[in-house]
C-alpha cells in the first residue's frame, strides 16, 4: 500500500522516484517493524538523506511536514515523501494494538477503554464548565457527513446525516454516541514536501507552508490539569505567530476530528472563537466547505474515515487540494489561507499548520 | 475475590509496584516526593514537579471528588462487555493526585461531578485489589 501511495503521489508531483530523497513514515497502528524508514526505502529503492519516523499519534502527519520542512532548510534533502497507511482490525496481526504502558497498568483494568473514555470524560466536563449541548456536537457530525457526500472515495459518502440521527445513534461512552466517533477503515495517504527552487512546474499550483506549532506533555487526560483547553492552545499560537496571520484570516480549517467532541474544543483552542464559546460557534456558522466557516471539507475523519495513524494525513491532503484548487464540487471559493490541526492520543500531541496558495 | 476474573490485570512494575502491594493490604496510598512535596499519580521513577529520585509512598485519605466522569455502554474492553452500564471516572484526591477508576455501589445516573467520593478496595484476584470509588455519605 505505501508503494501505491507513494507512486500515486510522485506522478500526481512530476517527480522521477530518484529525486525523492527525504522519507517521513509515522508508525502504523497495526503492526510495524524496527528499522521501519530503511525497510520502507528498500522496498521502494529510495536513496535517501533524511529519513526518520515520526510518532505523534494523530498529530504525526502535521508533524511530518514541518519536520522535512525544516530538514529542507537545513539543507539535507530536497524532496521528502511523507507517507501514511494502515489497516484495520488490529486483532488478525501478531502485534495488536499498541498502548503506551500506562494505559495498560492504570486505565484498562478499569474499563477505560483508550480513548473513548477519554474524549467522554472531556466531553462531560466541557458540557458542565460552559454548558455545551449534546447537540451542538451532533452538528458537527451532521455538516461533515454534507461534506462527505461531495467527495470522492468517502468512506460514507452516500448517505446523508441528521440530527436525529446523531442523537439517537447508541451510546458508547456517554455523552458520546455512535455517529460522534470515528469507524476504523483501511487506507493510507502522502504527500511530497519540497523545496521551493526545486519544485517541478507541472502546472499544478504550488501550497506553501507559512507556519507551523507544536505542543504536547502528557499521554493520560488524568496528567493534564485542565482537560477542557488543550496543547493546540500553544501550538496553534505559535503557527500563527510565525505566519505572521490571525486565526480570521483563516479560509478554512482542517481539523483533526476523531471525535466531535475534539474539533468543537479545537475551534477554541485554535483561536476561531473564545474558551466555551465552541457550542454557541457550531450553532450560529455554516460549517459545509461553501459556508461562512468551511471546516473538514472531505467529510474528516467522522465520514471520509480514519485509516488508523494515516488518518491525520486526510486533513493534509484536504488543506492542500483546497489551496491547489483541485477540491472539485466541495472547492472552497478564493481560498487562499487555511488551518490544518492534528492531534494525538486523547488531546497529548497537538500540531497546527497554516499553508497557504501560489508558493 | 473471583477465580475465573477476565478482565485485564495491572502488570506492576519496579515503580508502581508499592501502590498495588499497599492497595492489596488494604492502605491507599499516593507516591509523594520527599524533597517537595508533590503528589502524583499515576507512579513515575521521578518527581515530575523537580526531578528528584527521593519518593516516598503517602497514606491518602481515600477521599476525593469526581473531576468527570462517563458511563460505558458498549466497550471493546475484554472482559467489561457484560458490565455495562459501568462507570468509568477521573477522581481528584484531597492530596491533589488524579486517577483512572471506576465509581461503584450506585445509580449512574445520579453522579455529578464535584460529587465526594470515597476510596473502596476491590480485591478482584488472590493477588491483585483495584482501587475504585462510591458516593461519600
Amino acid at each position: 500500500m505505501i508503494a501505491g501511495l507513494a507512486r500515486d503521489a510522485i506522478a500526481d508531483a512530476g517527480l522521477d522516484k530518484d529525486r525523492i530523497d527525504g522519507l517521513l513514515l509515522t508508525v502504523p497502528v497495526f503492526g510495524y517493524s524496527a528499522f521501519f524508514p530503511s525497510v520502507v526505502a528498500d522496498n521502494l529503492g529510495l536513496s535517501l538523506g533524511y529519513f526518520d519516523v515520526v510518532e505523534l499519534g494523530g498529530a504525526s502527519s502535521a508533524g511530518m511536514i514541518w519536520r522535512a520542512a525544516a530538514a529542507i532548510e537545513a539543507g539535507l534533502c530536497n524532496h521528502v515523501l511523507c507517507v501514511t497507511a494502515d489497516l484495520s482490525g488490529g486483532e488478525t496481526t501478531p502485534f495488536g494494538l499498541l498502548l503506551p504502558p500506562g494505559d495498560n497498568e492504570f486505565e484498562q483494568p478499569f474499563g477505560a477503554s483508550p480513548p473513548n473514555a477519554g474524549y467522554a470524560m472531556i466531553a462531560r466536563r466541557h458540557m458542565h464548565e460552559f454548558g455545551t449541548r449534546p447537540e451542538h456536537l451532533a452538528k458537527i457530525a451532521v455538516s461533515q457527513r454534507a461534506n462527505a457526500l461531495k467527495t470522492p472515495g468517502a468512506l460514507f459518502g452516500d448517505t446523508p446525516l441528521t440530527l436525529d440521527d446523531v442523537l439517537g445513534s447508541k451510546l458508547i461512552f456517554d455523552p458520546l454516541h455512535l455517529y460522534e466517533i470515528v469507524s476504523p477503515c483501511t487506507g493510507g495517504a502522502a504527500i511530497i514536501v519540497s523545496r521551493r527552487s526545486e519544485a517541478p512546474q507541472n502546472g499544478h499550483p504550488h501550497v506553501a507552508l507559512l507556519g507551523a506549532g507544536e505542543a504536547g506533555s502528557h499521554t493520560s487526560i488524568t496528567s493534564r490539569r485542565d482537560i477542557t483547553t488543550s496543547w493546540a492552545k500553544d501550538s496553534a499560537a505559535r503557527a500563527f505567530a510565525m505566519a505572521d496571520l490571525a486565526p480570521e484570516r483563516a479560509d478554512f480549517a482542517q481539523i483533526y476530528d476523531c471525535y466531535t467532541i475534539a474539533v468543537l474544543m479545537f475551534l477554541e483552542d485554535l483561536g476561531f472563537c473564545a474558551k466555551g464559546q465552541g457550542g454557541a460557534f457550531v450553532a450560529e456558522r455554516d460549517m459545509g466547505f461553501a459556508g461562512d466557516f468551511p471546516c473538514n471539507t472531505n467529510g474528516g475523519q467522522l465520514s471520509y474515515g480514519q485509516a488508523g495513524a494515516a488518518g491525520g494525513m486526510t486533513h493534509v491532503v484536504e488543506g492542500v487540494r483546497q489551496l491547489m484548487g483541485r477540491a472539485g464540487e466541495r472547492q472552497v471559493r478564493g481560498a487562499s489561507v487555511g488551518v490544518v490541526h492534528g492531534n494525538g492520543g486523547v488531546m497529548s500531541d497537538q500540531v497546527t499548520l497554516i499553508l497557504g496558495n501560489g508558493g | 475475590m473471583q477465580e475465573d476474573y477476565r478482565k485485564p490485570l495491572p502488570r506492576p512494575t519496579a515503580i508502581s509496584k508499592p501502590f498495588w502491594d499497599a492497595a492489596h493490604e488494604g492502605r491507599f496510598v499516593v507516591q509523594t516526593c520527599s524533597d517537595c512535596g508533590h503528589s502524583q499519580h499515576p507512579p513515575r521513577p521521578h518527581c515530575l514537579s523537580c526531578w528528584s529520585d527521593a519518593l516516598g509512598w503517602k497514606p491518602a485519605s481515600g477521599k476525593g471528588q469526581i473531576y468527570s466522569f462517563t458511563v460505558a455502554h458498549r466497550t471493546s474492553t475484554k472482559g467489561f462487555r457484560d458490565d455495562t452500564p459501568y462507570v468509568v471516572a477521573i477522581v481528584e484526591t484531597e492530596e491533589g493526585a488524579r486517577m483512572t477508576t471506576n465509581i461503584v455501589g450506585c445509580d449512574p445516573a445520579s453522579l455529578a461531578i464535584g460529587m465526594p467520593v470515597e476510596v473502596v478496595l476491590d480485591r478482584v484476584t488472590d493477588s491483585v485489589t483495584l482501587p475504585k470509588f462510591t458516593p461519600a455519605n
